[in-house]
């Protein structure tokens, strides 16, 4: 399938008081054509800021692409000038934000604010924006649309405010959608909704996506493959199931073993001990390496390089190395 | 053996095999440098010391208190001592900032208008603070039906336009350095009243009251210990500005004919004094008064400013 | 927001009768009769007052009577004036108080909120450094000091503007600007800090997301956000600004409301201080009641209080 996202080398740093925090440290990854990508790691971890470089939202300064490249069919994003990038914004690529509850602005009709991106970008009279917007509220399945489009955010339930977000996002046929943690801030319940959408939708519009999030609930329901952020790193990445079931580095590993899972039986959840490490001077060698219980010495010196378990599983990790092998029963373990 | 493991192989180039072991975390343990943590007030100083504007004003401040206690002795002229040979006279070597129309000295009595001004200021927010707190203090920890009552009271209590009161009570009570503070006050607390009760509110619910609410200590107790100390930032941050507003009022009155009666003078009473000089060209009598009502103020504002900026724990990185 | 409307009004309603009895419990407190004690009343002049207040009646039907005058808009004679009420005065005085007021309120309003929004817009840059050191300066320097230094240069030194009175748009320039600057500085800080912080919101973050132009984000997503602190502040600004009038006047010399009410502090006129005080009072007090309605219109989250209370 065809590529439409390449992410080589991402480098992103912010300017603080305290120092350069390297957020992003390197990031590779691609994303084809109708495929969901889960980019799963603990906050802080810089998931969100590699979601945002990538619609160049990052506010500059104190924040900066450092290096690397971010190709979206065939164009390099990071050397495309601002007033070209809102070109692509919204109408090549979107982006649906955490919070729903602040995501909209308070003092500005649903309908407004949903069709001024539509107005913005394509050539279109009141009436036809105003009829997508219904065919959107209809996809997103926001009842009575037509007297729905008159009200304000706050006459929304939470739910029901993701849904007009994610309208929002849709509305001009983007064929890249970011997530980031889009249903972190919603019940349970409404969560498994809004998964559902995202699914249907998927099938509908054949919409790529990104699918930022820390629950690994989340990801299971909906990715094709995921990518495990640790300390500014994409540690491992493979499909949904080489992640779930194969998985290499002990960052994963304990990430899995730490959340609750129905279809594994487990006796407890094992937490991870310890913090990420400070990324205004992190570490040379893995960043897991404090916290990892298989460390070697090695890992404290040099940071891995990719190892291949298949053609769509990756992973950093010495544990890969051959000569590890001799001193971790955990090195090897795959099948 | 797969092609993945095939891949591996360059990888053992450069590092050697001995490193392959498990780490000894001992050292790295003791090797971990954790950031100084400082307290809250420490940290907050830090922050106000970097602050160079807010520094000045508070410099300029200290400066003018101690004027204000020393000047007055040290200088050879008095405050109410009529001198008619010498009035009108511009600044020189025996008089700074020249005499006025009676012969006075006005570097000594700018002093004296810092002791009033000061006073006045530093006054009008100590009893703002006391009124605020135990207003807001009790409306925000009592909750309910209380606060309700209380907080409408204030509310009505914000419409009244508070200069206008100011005027009325001084007609009343006549002008004089106790009723400009009074009247300053009565109407005064409402704001700070207000602050109180919003950082009691948000810090009732906070764990560490429950708990202390749990080993049965009294509400008092609760208050005093465990509310106040946190609620100290935005409170401060409010005395520090209510000073400049209280100067400004007592000027301001001053100019009305309702400031500190003569032979005292505040800076308002001078300025007002001096105001028929505009066109006389004896600007001394008129700059040296407002520029220190101005510097005053806007030294406190300053300072304010950065207080609010170092108190607010939303900015601690 | 009908309920609204009715909660805000009622409150008015007891801040102008708590503003009224005040000022009659005041007067009354005053050692003697603030109505005879003074010499050189004619006796014209006290009975005229003696009929107004009713002195001679039991002190709650005084209190009554007073009540109604000030209902029916009759704040009763002069003192020190003999030929003229307080509503005379009034009527001589207040319309080029409003006039005064009106305009720096406007100039206040309008380059306040500019300044905000130019400061928040370059943020750290040179700009916003000195916008906000222009607005901490205009803070701090009181607006009796200003026009005094501003009579001093522009009319004295430089006499390129009059210095007094109030005759044509030129002599208007200093004390409006006099008047405008402190509230013109306390709106651009207060629309410098809330514009900053609605510019982090998640809502402009997806306005970009979207596309938008930089333009349509500042004027359209941000700008009716950020100015809502600044609605509920322009109450207080418009008290600062009309006491801020009685002083300028007695500066300027303008024959506004001011200098009566000067004059009549300075010879203790107290029927006009209490007429002026009363009106005034009420005068702020309906504008505040007028600021609060235009939040509620404004902001439509107010609207959602009247479903939640039904």
């Amino acid at each position: 399938m065809e590529k439409i996202l390449e992410v080589k080398d991402l480098h992103v740093t912010f300017k603080t008081y305290g120092g350069e925090v390297q957020a992003v440290r390197g990031v590779n990854f691609d994303l084809k054509k109708g495929e969901t990508l889960a980019i799963v790691g603990e906050s802080g971890c810089g998931k969100s800021v590699t979601s945002n470089s990538i619609m160049r939202l990052i506010p500059t300064p104190p924040g900066r692409i450092a290096n690397g490249s971010i190709v979206y069919k065939g164009r390099d994003l990071t050397t495309v000038n601002e007033k070209e990038m809102r070109k692509i914004r919204g109408v090549d690529i979107s982006m649906i934000f955490q919070d729903p509850m602040t995501a909209l602005n308070p003092t500005l009709t649903i309908g407004d604010q949903l069709t001024e991106g539509l107005k913005q970008h394509k050539d279109i009279s009141g009436r036809e924006a105003k009829k997508k917007a219904l065919e959107m509220m209809d996809l997103v399945g926001i009842p009575s649309p037509e007297e729905r489009l008159k009200q304000y955010p706050h006459q929304f339930s939470g739910g029901m405010r993701q849904r007009v977000v994610i309208a929002m996002a849709l509305i001009c046929d983007p064929d890249l959608l970011i997530a980031d943690e889009p249903t972190t801030a919603l019940d349970v319940t409404i969560q498994a909704q809004i998964l559902e959408l995202f699914g249907k939708i998927q099938e509908r519009t054949g919409v790529s996506i990104i699918l930022i999030t820390h629950d690994l609930g989340v990801v299971a329901k909906i990715a094709d493959r995921i990518a495990v952020m640790y300390a500014g790193k994409i540690i491992e990445v493979g499909t949904k199931r080489e992640i779930f079931y194969e998985s290499q580095h002990p960052y994963t590993k304990g990430l899995l073993n730490s959340v609750p899972r129905l279809d594994i039986e487990e006796d407890d959840l094992i937490p991870i001990d310890g913090t990420p490490p400070d990324l205004f001077s992190p570490p040379q060698g893995c960043p897991f390496t404090a916290r990892c219980p298989f460390a070697m010495e090695v890992c404290d010196k040099v940071y891995p390089d990719s190892a291949s378990c298949s053609n769509t599983h990756e992973v950093d990790c010495w544990l890969q190395d051959r000569r590890a092998q001799l001193v971790s029963p955990m090195a090897g373990t795959k099948k | 053996m797969s092609l993945a493991e095939k891949q591996k192989e360059p990888q053992s180039n450069g590092i050697p095999d001995e490193w392959f072991r498990p780490l000894d975390r001992s050292e790295q343990d003791a090797e971990k440098v954790s950031r100084p943590s400082l307290s809250y007030w420490g940290d907050a100083w830090q922050r106000l010391v970097k602050n160079k504007l807010a520094m000045a004003g508070l410099i300029f401040l200290i400066l003018l208190a101690l004027l204000a206690i020393f000047g007055p002795i040290f200088s050879p002229y008095s405050v109410r001592e009529i001198n008619p040979p010498n009035q009108n006279m511009a600044p020189s070597a025996e008089h700074w900032f020249g005499t006025d129309e009676l012969g006075r000295d006005v570097f000594t009595r700018t002093w004296y208008g810092a002791r009033i001004s000061l006073f006045v200021g530093l006054m009008a927010a100590l009893i703002d603070f006391f009124i605020g707190v135990v207003y807001g203090g009790i409306s925000g920890y009592k909750g309910g039906r209380a606060d309700n009552i209380m907080m409408r009271i204030i509310e009505i209590l914000y419409g009244l336009p508070y200069l206008l009161v100011v005027i009325l009570l001084l007609v009343v009570m006549g002008p004089s350095l106790a009723t400009i503070i009074v009247a300053l006050s009565v109407t005064g607390w409402v704001g700070m009243a207000r602050i109180v009760r919003g950082q009691v509110l948000q810090l009732k619910n906070h764990e560490f009251v429950l708990a202390s609410q749990s080993f049965g200590a009294k509400s008092w107790r609760i208050i005093r210990k465990n509310l106040l100390p946190n609620t100290m930032g935005p409170i401060i941050v409010q005395m520090t500005l209510t000073v400049p507003t209280a100067i400004f009022a007592e000027a301001f009155l001053s100019f009305l004919g309702l400031g500190i009666q003569a032979p005292y003078a505040s800076w308002g009473v001078m300025a007002n004094d001096a105001l028929s000089t505009i066109l006389s060209g004896d600007w001394w009598r008129l700059f040296f008064p407002a520029l220190f009502i101005s510097l005053t103020m806007f030294a406190f504002n300053v300072l304010g400013d950065g207080l609010q900026d170092a108190l607010d724990p939303k900015l601690r990185e | 927001m009908l309920r609204y409307i009715a909660k805000r009004f009622l409150i008015m309603l007891v801040t102008i009768l708590i503003i009224v009895t005040l000022t009659f419990i005041l007067m009354h407190a005053i050692p003697g009769s603030p109505f005879n004690q003074e010499r050189g009343t004619s006796e014209a002049v006290q009975a005229n007052l003696e009929a107004h207040y009713h002195l001679d009646e039991p002190m709650y039907i005084q209190y009554l009577l007073y009540l109604k005058s000030i209902v029916t808009f009759d704040f009763g004679p002069s003192i020190k004036q003999p030929t003229s009420t307080v509503n005379d005065l009034l009527g001589r005085g207040f319309p080029i108080s409003l006039e005064l007021g009106l305009v720096s309120v406007i100039v206040a309003i309008i380059s306040g909120i500019l300044l905000g929004i130019i400061a928040a817009l370059r943020h750290n840059k040179i700009i916003d450094y000195a916008a906000m050191a222009i607005a901490v300066l205009g803070i701090s320097i009181p607006n009796f000091i200003l026009a005094t230094q501003l009579i001093q240069s522009f009319a004295v030194t430089w006499q390129i503007l009059p210095a007094a009175t109030w005759s044509s748009p030129k002599h208007m320039i200093l004390p409006v600007i006099a008047l405008a600057t402190g509230p013109m500085a306390i709106i651009a800080r207060l629309t410098r800090s809330s514009m900053l912080e609605v510019l982090t919101q998640d809502y402009i973050k997806m306005a970009r997301a979207k596309g938008l132009s930089p333009y349509k984000i500042v004027f359209k997503h941000a700008l009716k956000n950020a100015l809502m602190p600044v609605v509920t502040i322009l109450g207080t600004l418009l008290a600062g600004i009309l006491t801020g009038t009685f002083v300028l006047e007695k500066i300027f010399a303008i024959p506004g409301m001011g200098k009566y009410f000067v004059e009549s502090i300075n010879n203790r006129d107290y029927p006009v201080i209490m007429g002026t005080t009363v009106f005034y009072s009420a005068f702020l007090i309906v504008m505040l009641f007028l600021v609060d309605i235009a939040y509620g219109i404004l902001d439509p989250r107010i609207k959602l209080h009247k479903k939640e209370a039904e």
